[in-house]
């Protein structure tokens, strides 16, 4: 129980001191040009690596599980444009029906 | 999504958070109930999820201590996956003015979706937007949390509903919206191969982290 409580207070004071050390050390003034330049990709690249390490890693370890499958049905979901609930459904609905079946 | 409006509203970006909210409320739900398996505690749970408000580290934590993992390795993991709230939160910075209590209040409610709603392209974010979407998506984080933690064992075990996958569908959702052009295309594959391959060998959170060399193209003119 203890544990718990030092769990919370370490990562909510780090998490709240690596979202605000940004703004608070630059905020509101314009990034410079080159650096703007990276930061435009920043969202594709980290969310990229968010959907592989979340579908293919188990701890330090790659692996091709129903995650995969999942995401490639949501893969398809997304190539049909359909809506981010339905993307996410899809997805889910199909890891589950791999695992059933397995 | 209908960008093209000069000046997007607080509620703008809540309708534009609102089917995420939905599925963040699920995955809130199912850190509620993984949290009773890795002992965290009713209070503790809510407490992390309304303080961290940061998803996948919350879950990393959570199952590493379910699996019997230490306390420090659940921290490192936790913290290490949010180590990406450093260029995200530098990313953002710009676009929250006023005085400091506030630029650090508003930070807060940066987390991977409401982040990415709130990209207007080119690297600059709207913080009616961000501030929006980041208050729905908490209600629907912290309340979902403490449902689940209340429902618990009644919802059984989330694999088996697929919602592990779920996860990473959300987000490859978020990116369709985020990849412009072929370079956007080029540095999401270069990072999601970076991230891929040094899985097996740096702690869990750290690829992600690394990934973000990809943006590194960007320094390149157009």
């Amino acid at each position: 129980m203890i544990d718990a409580w030092v769990l919370v207070a370490v990562v909510g004071a780090c998490t709240i001191a690596l979202k605000s050390l940004g703004p608070l050390a630059i905020g509101g003034r314009e990034l410079p040009r080159p650096v703007l330049g990276v930061v435009a990709f920043l969202a594709p690249t980290l969310l990229a690596a968010l959907i592989v390490t979340q579908t293919f890693a188990d701890g330090r370890h790659l692996t091709l599980d129903a995650r995969a499958v999942g995401l490639a049905g949501g893969v398809v979901a997304v190539i049909l444009r359909a809506p981010v609930l339905v993307v996410v459904v899809v997805a889910a609905g199909a890891a589950a029906a791999t695992r059933a079946l397995a | 999504m209908n960008r093209t409006e000069s000046s997007p509203r607080v509620r703008d970006g809540a309708r534009l958070a609102a089917p995420l909210a939905v599925a963040v409320a699920a995955f809130g739900l199912t850190f509620g109930v993984l949290s009773r398996d890795a002992g965290l505690g009713t209070v503790a749970a809510v407490v992390f999820s309304a303080t961290t408000f940061a998803g996948s580290a919350q879950f990393a934590a959570a199952s590493v201590l379910s699996a019997g993992g230490t306390l420090a390795a659940a921290i490192a993991a936790a913290v290490l996956l949010n180590a990406r709230y450093l260029p995200i939160g530098l990313s953002v910075a710009p676009a929250l003015r006023g005085p400091a209590w506030q630029r650090g209040l508003r930070a807060q409610l940066v987390v991977d979706e409401s982040w990415a709603v709130s990209h207007l392209g080119g690297g600059r974010y709207d913080p009616r937007l961000l501030l929006g979407a980041g208050l729905t998506l908490y209600g629907a984080w912290v309340g979902g949390t403490i449902v689940g933690t209340l429902a618990g064992s009644i919802l059984g075990d989330p694999e088996t509903l697929g919602l592990d996958a779920a996860f990473p569908a959300l987000f490859l959702a978020l990116l369709a919206g985020q990849v412009r052009g072929r370079r956007g295309v080029v540095v999401a594959l270069l990072g999601a191969g970076i991230a891929v391959s040094l899985v097996p060998f740096v702690p869990v959170g750290l690829p992600i982290v690394a990934a973000s060399v990809a943006c590194l193209l960007g320094l390149r003119g157009r």
